[in-house]
């Protein structure tokens, strides 16, 4: 094969970045490839101009493009090879990537070890089956960002925001700022998936309502949107209440309704799949199922905070530097397992051996308050903790001490 | 005053109170808390990110804050001189594009590069 690399990183957003710069810090003379289909590098941080980024990691706040061009500049001198409008299309166990490159045609590349960074995107109308006409006007919030942020095109002047999810408030802020009429933020669940800070500083202080509890139940016009029905739902079942129906005259509806990671790849190539997080079963240092290929970033798991994307990718970038130049991971293998309140907890497995520290993500499955936090392995309990609210919005973590973990390990809530 | 804390991702729910006619914060995990929930209590601060129109660049937009945070109230008119303002590619990230913007004392810098094509 003409095209050999130690590292293949597959996504040119801030995971495949971290990673890259990562894989290079510990492998100083491998040969690392970073294939992006996009024209540029950064992923989905290109077009998230607010603020908010890097605090923990950089302990300062930047933009999304400025949080990745920290990271892209240090490519270079870093010696990565960047192969931009590379569009990967399959890889096998044998860690043979296929792709077409604007540059090359279709190529094959020989990997030595492979890291899935290939983000997310955003669930779209077709998956919610909203009744009502197919007429323009409704957009998915990022979709509606990359047009307002990159194109340069406002997407509508009045404007209903179906979900609470990040990317629709900062939308609320940003089309209010570009003079367009955020009329309301409906959510069906009872609390909001963004972030608290995104809630304060785009509605509130935008004087844009968020209605709990409610859902877009009809789009109404031929051509463009010209009005939705928003109603009430209950709690328990989530079915809409009749009488409750109120119109809202509007030209566009932003979805704001969640991510799913973009994992054809990794089921196409038979690698386990979480049916929870959408994304890879890993351990501890993100590699998969298949040996030598590694996940991070929001191809593994949804994440709110890129610095946490930058640190879990930074672990699994080191780890397939160590896989490419032939030091495995070997060890009895536990079981992480989630219950009881708890959505799910990543990494899945856990590699015995090591003494150290080890993070633990995970998400509740609802809001709780005063709840506590258990991880039990046997009969023992590794870690407790007392936690004012717990919402599913925001990702939790811990950190265990590696050493007292001799069995599998449940995470749970004591509600 | 009940308030959730904005200067990081963590957003943690603090309290303002007036004890003995001194403002008493509680509830922030750090002093970046404590610091915004005063300030936001007598004079709050917003960090303005927008877009400003570039000629002969690689797009027809670039990315722009405030360097610093500005008054709330001095969103709307930073907002309204961004709105009358192109700049030439190529521009590079911390570029200066508008100096104190509105009056603020603050400048508004690029937040991304933008080649010349
Ligand atoms: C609107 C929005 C607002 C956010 N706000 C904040 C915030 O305020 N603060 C914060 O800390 N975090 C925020 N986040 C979260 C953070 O930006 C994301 O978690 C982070 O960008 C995820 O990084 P990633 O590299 O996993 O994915 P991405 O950034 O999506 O990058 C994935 C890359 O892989 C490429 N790719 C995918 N498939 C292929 C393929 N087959 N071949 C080649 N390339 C491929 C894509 O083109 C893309 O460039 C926000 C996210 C969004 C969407
Ligand atoms: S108090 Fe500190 S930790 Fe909490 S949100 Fe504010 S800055 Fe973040």
């Amino acid at each position: 094969m003409e095209y050999r690399y130690d590292i293949v990183i597959i996504g040119g957003g801030p995971a495949g970045l971290a990673a890259a710069l990562s894989a290079r810090e510990t492998a100083p003379e491998a040969k690392i490839l970073m294939l992006e289909r996009d024209k540029k590098l950064g992923g989905i941080l290109q077009q998230c101009i607010h603020n908010g980024f890097g605090l923990h990691y950089f302990g300062q706040e930047l933009t999304g493009p400025e949080y990745a061009q920290r990271f892209i500049d240090q490519l270079e001198a870093a010696k990565i090879e960047v192969w931009t409008d590379t569009m990967v299309l399959d890889f096998s166990s044998e860690k043979v990537v296929d792709c077409v490159c604007a540059a090359r045609g279709y190529v094959q590349v020989q990997a030595g070890a492979i890291v899935l960074a290939m983000g997310c995107r955003e669930r779209t109308r077709g998956a919610l089956s909203i009744p009502g006409t197919r007429p323009a006007g409704i957009y998915t919030a990022g979709c509606a960002q990359r047009l307002n942020n990159i194109e340069g095109y406002l997407p509508g002047k009045k404007v209903v925001i179906l979900g609470s999810g990040d990317i629709g408030l900062i939308m609320a802020r940003r089309m209010t700022w570009e003079g367009a009429q955020v009329k309301l933020v409906a959510e069906i669940m009872p609390y909001s998936s963004g972030l608290n800070r995104n809630i304060v500083q785009c509605l509130v202080d935008n004087d844009i309502p968020l209605k709990f509890n409610h859902t877009v139940t009809a789009v109404h016009g031929q051509e463009r949107v010209t009005g939705v029905t928003v109603s009430e739902v209950d709690p328990a079942t989530r079915r809409p209440i009749a009488g409750t129906e109120e119109f809202y005259e509007c030209d566009t509806l932003l979805l704001s309704v969640g991510l799913i990671p973009e994992n054809e790849l990794t089921r196409g190539a038979g690698v386990e799949m979480d049916r929870i997080t959408n994304g890879a079963v890993v351990d501890q240092f993100r590699q998969t199922s298949m040996e030598g290929v590694f996940a991070c970033g929001n191809v593994l798991h949804v994440h709110d905070l890129v610095d946490n994307v930058s640190n879990e990718s930074a672990i699994a970038g080191a780890a397939a530097a160590r896989y490419a130049m032939g030091q495995k991971a070997a060890g009895q293998v536990y079981a992480v397992k989630a219950e009881n309140g708890v959505r799910y907890a990543l990494p899945q497995r856990i590699v015995a051996g090591d003494a150290g520290k080890l993070d633990v993500y995970f998400r509740v499955d609802a809001a709780y308050r005063n709840p506590s936090v258990q991880v039990l392995c046997g009969d023992k309990v590794l870690y407790s903790r007392k936690k004012q609210i717990m919402t599913p919005g925001e990702m939790e973590k811990m950190t265990l001490d590696q050493g007292l973990i001799t069995g599998d390990i449940t995470v749970r809530l004591d509600k | 005053m009940e308030l959730t804390c904005i200067v990081c991702p963590m957003g943690c729910r603090i309290t303002v109170e007036k004890v003995d006619g001194r403002l008493h914060v509680s509830g922030n995990t750090c002093k970046r808390g404590e610091k915004y929930a005063l300030q936001e209590s007598v004079c709050p601060m917003r960090t303005l990110t927008t877009l400003v129109r570039v000629r002969g660049g690689e797009g027809p937009l670039c990315p722009v804050k405030t360097r610093e945070a500005i008054p709330k109230a001095m969103l709307e008119e930073a907002l309204g001189v961004v709105k009358g303002v192109c700049v030439d590619a190529p521009v590079k990230i911390g570029d200066v594009v508008v100096k104190n913007i509105a009056g603020t004392g603050v400048d508004l810098v690029a937040t991304a590069n933008r080649e010349r094509r």
